[in-house]
């Protein structure tokens, strides 16, 4: 009976590795559908100061040159709350959103952060510099009134939807009406 | 071995006409319905490729090698900051996975777009068209909504191995042609 218990050995087996895909599937599908619904906001304090404005040479823009701003900025947030066990990681990114006479939308993401699942902290960014440049595209940051600031996140999950939501506390900054003069301190 | 090949052999000798027909017919059935399962999630999506596999670690420990990633591609939906998008560069065959860092728009059609992998220290100018500074609209081919993980680690391996791939298919055809409904 050789070809029989081989056909059952085949046939247990393969039962088996169905049955197993099956489980971890729906486990799967459970913690995603189990994470779905829950709440996701959070607060943030946010504090810009110190604005500077240089116009320098921008390959990247149209016109070649464009407005850089230099600030400081300090954030605090606690983000603890956001974490379940289907949250991997959070990426913190912090944007400064205005609008130009050109552009209706204009994004520039200035900072940002991956917090893993076992650094579940509160953020205390004090005097912080931006990691990326706040850039136009253009020269349309002069003398603007309205640059809002926002943090926002995205839920990396491990298993399910990629959600990105933002944290209550924006706040809006004006920028200075001239240039600072001197030399620059980036290399455009 | 000798006697699984001789039972095997014996199934294909007793099947008559009806019998190889039901199992072409069979055959045909599985391969049309995979295929309206894509066509289908490339009209539900909106995006020409629903379902990507991360191939690179340049976006970890978001993703890694292997996770796969569900897209949507809705035109009216604006490419904002911190969207992860898919894109094709001109030149590349493969598309890359990166996170949206700058948007510049003046309409929903005439966008720039920066973008950056989490795990790189620069962004993507550099992998870009050569003089290509931005992204439009148009580059982009979809936005990850989902991940599951893991699961895309069967094509990379398939990918390495490319023997394993012709053997593996040629086992399911092999089952699909040789199984018979008791």
């Amino acid at each position: 009976m050789p070809a029989d218990s081989m056909h059952s050995l085949y046939a247990r087996a393969n039962a088996i590795f169905a049955f197993m895909l099956w489980v971890l599937s729906a486990v799967t599908f459970a913690c995603f559908l189990s994470t779905l619904f829950l709440n996701y906001t959070t607060n943030v304090h946010l504090d810009v100061s110190n604005v500077k404005l240089r116009r320098v040479n921008d390959y990247a823009s149209e016109s070649g040159v464009a407005d850089l701003a230099a600030f400081d900025f300090s954030l605090k947030a606690d983000v603890s709350p956001l974490f379940n066990w289907n949250v991997k990681q959070l990426f913190v990114y912090l944007v400064a959103e205005y609008a130009t006479e050109k552009n209706p939308v204009n994004q520039v993401v200035i900072w940002d952060r991956i917090l893993h699942r076992n650094t579940r902290v509160v953020i205390d960014e004090r005097i912080g510099t931006p990691k990326y440049h706040l850039m136009d595209d253009g020269t349309s940051l002069k003398d603007h009134k309205n640059v809002t600031f926002v943090l926002r996140y995205n839920v990396v999950p491990n298993a399910g939807y990629l959600r990105l939501a933002q944290a209550e506390g924006q706040i809006q900054i004006e920028m200075p009406e001239s240039y600072t003069t001197g030399k620059p301190t980036r290399k455009a | 071995m000798s006697i699984l090949n001789l039972a095997m052999f014996d199934e294909i000798r007793r099947m008559d006409v009806r019998q190889t027909v039901y199992q072409i017919l069979n055959f045909a059935m599985v391969v049309s319905s995979a295929l309206m399962i894509w066509k289908g999630l490339m009209v539900v999506t909106g995006s020409e490729s629903p379902i990507v596999v991360v191939l690179s670690g340049s976006m970890e420990p978001a993703f890694y090698r292997g996770d796969l990633l569900v897209l949507t591609n809705y035109h009216e939906d604006p490419i904002r900051t911190g969207d992860i998008t898919v894109f094709k560069i001109e030149g590349r065959d493969i598309p890359i996975v990166h996170r949206v860092i700058k948007v510049h728009e003046e309409d929903i059609d005439n966008t720039k777009i920066l973008t950056k992998g989490d795990n790189n220290q620069v962004d993507d100018r550099g992998l870009y068209a050569p003089g290509q500074m931005w992204l439009g609209r148009q580059d982009i081919v979809g936005r990850a909504k989902g991940i599951v993980p893991y699961i895309g680690m069967v094509t990379i391996i398939m990918n390495d191995y490319p023997k394993l791939k012709y053997a593996v298919l040629a086992c399911l055809a092999l089952f699909v042609i040789l199984h018979r409904e008791k």
